[in-house]
């Protein structure tokens, strides 16, 4: 087989979960997206380890050790959302801009309003 | 003589694209059927139906460890992703109360600008990886096999037991801090 293959697709998903990680909006596709990213890179890593015929392995025992740091991950990610959903009520990145250096202009107030009662309709 | 000559010459022959084996013909179908499933992934505006297409985008993935001779990758692949990390992505769905149906604001704001920087990144990497493994070939069909079961527990258990540990460690950490991170305060005081 072609390594071009393998590589191409690798390549191909890696840019559809970067998409949607740039394009989501809900956190837990966000979270789905870094998966499909994570499998791109777990399948470069086979493709090149059969390639490269190595002695120890290398590439599979890698690949192993990334499914288990994505499981780990994909927990406490998922925890970190449930509890930001539990206090602000959303899921949504777009809104979670507690942290954003903000410019003193109009609008903000009425997004703060609305982020308030959201949180106190979620309490 | 001449015999061992010309399949010496066919096996060391540069493998032409336009001649591809069954594997390759399979390979590719499978990989379109898994390019396929994660853009409708990322594309789709029903929350519940892109776990779903993950789901077939991760088996698609698994089939082609198969195809590249990853046997134990694949079943672990098929166990974790497809069995579990679904799984807990479909529960963070309903925990967050994620609308059935289709929900407009799926996509944020900023989608032209996301589809423009990744098709930008998947031309250069698409060009820097075609120009630079146009020739290479993998060989499949070699008298060792390369990810069955034996091989991969071997070498996991006789030279990858340090990260193999360390790996254990970090494991009981998440499951900690998950538990930790979504357990409710109500009780004890308010912490």
């Amino acid at each position: 087989m072609h390594l071009v293959y393998p590589a191409v697709l690798a390549a191909l998903l890696f840019c559809t979960g970067l998409y949607g990680v740039l394009a989501r909006r809900n956190a837990i596709l966000v979270l789905m997206s870094v998966e499909l990213m994570l499998n791109a890179v777990n399948l470069n890593l086979v493709a090149f380890d059969v390639w490269l015929r190595d002695e120890l392995h290398a590439g599979q025992a890698l690949t192993l050790f990334t499914i288990a740091i994505a499981a780990a991950e994909i927990g406490i990610g998922l925890a970190i959302v449930l509890q930001v959903h539990r206090n602000r009520g959303t899921a949504d990145v777009d809104r979670l801009r507690d942290l954003r250096d903000d410019a003193p202009d109009a609008g903000s107030d009425t997004e703060r309003a609305d982020r308030e009662e959201k949180a106190e309709a979620a309490a | 003589m001449t015999g061992a000559m010309t399949t010496l010459a066919a096996s060391t022959a540069p493998h032409g694209f336009l001649s591809p084996t069954g594997v390759e013909i399979v390979f590719l179908l499978v990989g379109l059927a898994t390019l396929g499933a994660a853009v409708v992934t990322v594309t789709t505006k029903q929350l519940v139906h892109a776990a779903l297409w993950l789901v077939v985008a991760l088996g698609g993935l698994a089939v082609e460890y198969l195809l590249l001779t990853a046997e134990f990758i694949a079943w672990v692949q098929v166990l974790i992703y497809v069995g579990s990390v679904v799984v807990l992505l479909l529960f963070g769905l309903m925990l967050t109360k994620a609308p059935i149906g289709r929900s407009p604001d799926a996509d944020s704001g900023n989608r032209w600008a996301a589809l423009g920087v990744a098709a930008a990144a998947a031309a250069a990497l698409v060009w820097v990886v075609v120009d630079a493994f146009r020739t290479t070939w993998i060989g499949l069909d070699g008298d060792a096999p390369q990810g069955t079961t034996k091989v991969s527990g071997e070498i996991l258990f006789r030279h990858w037991v340090l990260p193999f540990e360390a790996l254990s460690v970090l494991l009981l950490a998440a499951l900690v801090g998950a538990i930790v991170l979504s357990r409710k305060r109500d009780k004890e005081g308010e912490r």
